[in-house]
């Protein structure tokens, strides 16, 4: 790989933009999408892997290239600076997340509880979520209890693109969750969407295990959920 | 991914090995068959110091393609290897899961 091919690379990342690092093989003849000429064929498929998330081998003619998508990274949007959102910020990081913690409660939002790899937002939530713009790498997950706090990211996060949206809360205090959010407008499919009680069933009890069931659930919503082992 | 997560960045790490002045390869894994145990894209970054970063399979393998990234960094030839059960080489190195891959090694620069 070409040194300059390299800087294009990490510069395309900089500024968020999705690509495709295309390898001729076994030559190593390579190319940058966007921004490299060439065949209409094979920017198709790069196309198509950058959409599908995943690398792919194309035979087009008596060429064989590999096509590596680089896509943004997946967005964590945490509301409520709470213990639980201390425990999930650092293992969601090593996921792939770009992770935003969301609290106008200042005390809590602070960069001391929440560390220096995120993003602390203390506007309010519906305004920031509005701001966020959550899409289709984009999982939402409400911890604050607060009907004054969770329900304005939710009603939001529901009307969204975004892949996961789980709201802390046991099935009691879900119940009336829904009620308000069914009173507040949203369809009964649009609440259908909320994973709650938010986690994986793995009968977690403290703020790390809860954390681990919340990723793991998320982690599944991403890649489809469960699969046969038979096919693996 | 980006700089603010620590996600899985070979390439990142690859590149700041290279500004540290370091000789650097980098193997990607591009195809595979059967229970391999990385998918086609994970990478792992290697310097001529024997620094190692990321993983093409569950371990089995990296040893091998370390070598063979070490004759890349020196001659600048990129190689494209077979690692699979119909390979007695396979074996030898360890990859006992059953599965294939070819893996795509190149220098960096």
């Amino acid at each position: 790989m070409k040194a300059d091919l390299l800087e294009r690379l990490m510069a395309a990342r900089a500024a968020k933009t999705p690509l495709a690092l295309l390898t001729r093989l076994p030559d190593g003849a390579q190319a940058l999408l966007p921004g490299d000429d060439v065949p209409a064929a094979l920017a198709a498929e790069a196309e198509a892997a950058i959409r599908a998330d995943a690398a792919r081998n194309v035979t087009i003619g008596n060429e064989t290239w590999f096509i590596a998508p680089e896509n943004p990274p997946l967005r964590l949007i945490i509301v409520g600076a709470v213990h639980i959102a201390q425990a999930l910020v650092p293992m969601a990081l090593p996921l792939g997340f770009a992770v935003t913690v969301v609290d106008p409660r200042r005390a809590f939002a602070t960069g001391e509880r929440m560390g220096d790899r995120v993003t602390i937002s203390s506007d309010w939530p519906d305004e920031a979520m509005v701001a966020l713009k959550p899409d289709a790498r984009t999982a939402v997950v409400t911890l604050t209890h607060d009907p004054k706090l969770d329900d304005p990211a939710l009603e939001v996060a529901l009307r969204s693109p975004a892949f996961y949206v789980g709201s802390l809360g046991s099935r009691k205090t879900h119940a009336k969750r829904v009620a308000r959010l069914t009173e507040a407008g949203l369809s009964e499919a649009e609440i259908a969407r909320i994973a709650a009680p938010v986690g994986l069933d793995i009968g977690a009890v403290t703020a790390p295990e809860i954390a681990v069931s919340i990723l793991a659930q998320i982690v599944s919503a991403r890649r489809g959920g469960p699969k046969k082992r038979a096919e693996a | 991914m980006s700089t603010t997560t620590d996600s899985e960045d070979i390439l990142a790490t690859a590149a700041r090995w290279a500004g540290e002045g370091e000789t650097v390869a980098i193997a990607t894994v591009v195809e595979t068959w059967g229970s391999s145990p990385r998918p086609a894209g994970s990478r792992l970054a290697v310097t001529e110091s024997g620094r190692i970063a990321g993983s093409v399979s569950g371990g089995c393998i990296e040893g091998a393609v370390a070598e063979v990234a070490r004759q890349t960094m020196a001659s600048g030839t990129p190689q494209l290897l077979d690692f699979g059960i119909s390979d007695e080489r396979a074996w030898e190195v360890g990859l006992a899961c059953g599965g294939k891959l070819k893996v795509f090694v190149e220098r960096l620069g």
